[in-house]
């Protein structure tokens, strides 16, 4: 009987043991991404399905060319700035998660900073987008009129274009695609908005000796955790709203 | 106090082996989302042919989706380090994930009914798509398109 505990007190199951090799937080961290991610999905896919059932949907390389500056129209270009420091944000954080792990206090607190900095010039890029298309002016034919609209959740300018008058002009476009657009991005921008205010929690942890004091920087982890399941998402917000 | 304070930990041949390797996935996803952004351009070229070809535009838009996943599986491997997590949690991790191969699947298709119904007037008639109009580039509106339709 003795024995047969102490052979069961082994394996893997039987307790005083983690299966998954982790502490609780980590692996809730875990659960949690996970659970945000059918978030995600679901409003992903909602948006693919809705696309999906439309004949006419806006051309996102006209939508999207905008960029600071200038009056060119660039498809793509301010989308893949906003791409590169995101991935460059994410690099940064995982540095800072192999800083702590060597109880570098100082590296932790450097490539912190820069993860933050990454993370505000990100949200600043966005409010910037989202400004040029909620105010920008772009003729449409609305019952034989020609207005100005912007893009916004009860108005889309970017509809299929017909002849007016000897030119083409755009007629308005299915509404879903600001509700889908500002919905997803924002969603996306809240998360991002949510892992600043988590990292500068974490920098002044980190500065204030905290974490040296446990022995661990674990909370660097879980937070990276989250930060780079935001980098993630941006992956398939970028490829579903200005690619494909 | 401070006695008790663990200092920095000096650095190890491995240590330096995983910043490599953290580096190498930055420059992996940097060029993946070069040659994505690439495909992407080529595509709006594509597109200002009015006659272009669908299906290669869709074959284009199906290599950026396979590239998007490969940038997925990279930081969730590399930078979220679940690589180097134990079988048993990649895996309570990644059937759970599978479900989005149906979840995917099934509302596209449901879009896709739905264009059908709409464009046979759910069934009764032959399939016509409307005319498809395609945003002509913004600064010079496109001569050729207008000549076509005098």
């Amino acid at each position: 009987m003795q024995t047969a505990i102490a052979k069961t007190k082994t394996k893997m199951w039987a307790g005083g043991r983690s299966p998954f090799n982790v502490s609780y937080g980590k692996l809730m961290m875990w659960f949690f991404l996970m659970s945000d991610s059918f978030t995600f999905g679901a409003f992903l896919i909602s948006y693919g399905s809705i696309r999906f059932s439309l004949n006419h949907w806006v051309d996102h390389n006209y939508v999207f060319n905008e960029f600071p500056f200038t009056e060119a129209h660039l498809p793509l270009a301010f989308v893949s700035l906003m791409t590169f420091i995101l991935i460059f944000s994410s690099v940064t954080m995982v540095l800072a998660v192999h800083a702590g792990h060597k109880m570098n206090q100082k590296a932790v607190e450097k490539w912190l900073l820069l993860t933050i900095l990454g993370g505000l010039a990100f949200l600043g890029c966005q409010a910037y987008e989202w400004t040029g298309l909620i105010t920008g002016q772009h003729e449409v034919l609305v019952n034989g009129v020609i207005e100005k609209w912007g893009t916004t959740v009860s108005h889309n300018p970017w509809g299929p274009m017909v002849m007016h008058n000897g030119h083409f002009v755009a007629t308005p476009g299915p509404v879903a695609f600001g509700g889908y657009f500002f919905g997803i991005t924002g969603f996306h921008g809240f998360h991002v908005f949510t892992g600043v205010i988590v990292n500068t929690i974490m920098l002044i942890k980190t500065k204030r000796g905290d974490f040296a004091k446990r022995g661990h920087y674990e909370m660097i982890e879980k937070a990276g955790l989250y930060w780079h399941f935001v980098d993630l998402v941006w992956v398939f917000v970028f490829l579903c709203f200005y690619l494909i | 106090m401070s006695a008790e304070i663990i200092t920095q930990l000096p650095p190890t041949e491995a240590d330096e082996a995983h910043v490599k390797r953290i580096w190498k996935a930055f420059w992996v996803l940097l060029i993946l989302t070069i040659i994505e952004l690439a495909l992407g351009l080529t595509i709006y070229y594509i597109e200002m042919n009015p006659d272009y070809s669908d299906l290669l535009v869709l074959i284009i838009k199906g290599v950026i989706c396979i590239l998007t996943i490969a940038k997925a599986f990279y930081i969730i491997s590399i930078f979220m380090h679940l690589g180097d997590e134990v079988r048993q949690l990649i895996l309570t991790l990644a059937i759970p994930a599978t479900l989005f191969i149906w979840f995917i699947t099934a509302f596209i298709a449901d879009g896709a009914s739905f264009r059908n119904l709409r464009n046979t007037d759910a069934g009764s008639r032959k399939y016509v798509q409307p005319k498809e109009f395609h945003n002509v580039p913004l600064e010079a509106p496109a001569e050729k398109k207008e000549k076509k339709l005098d």
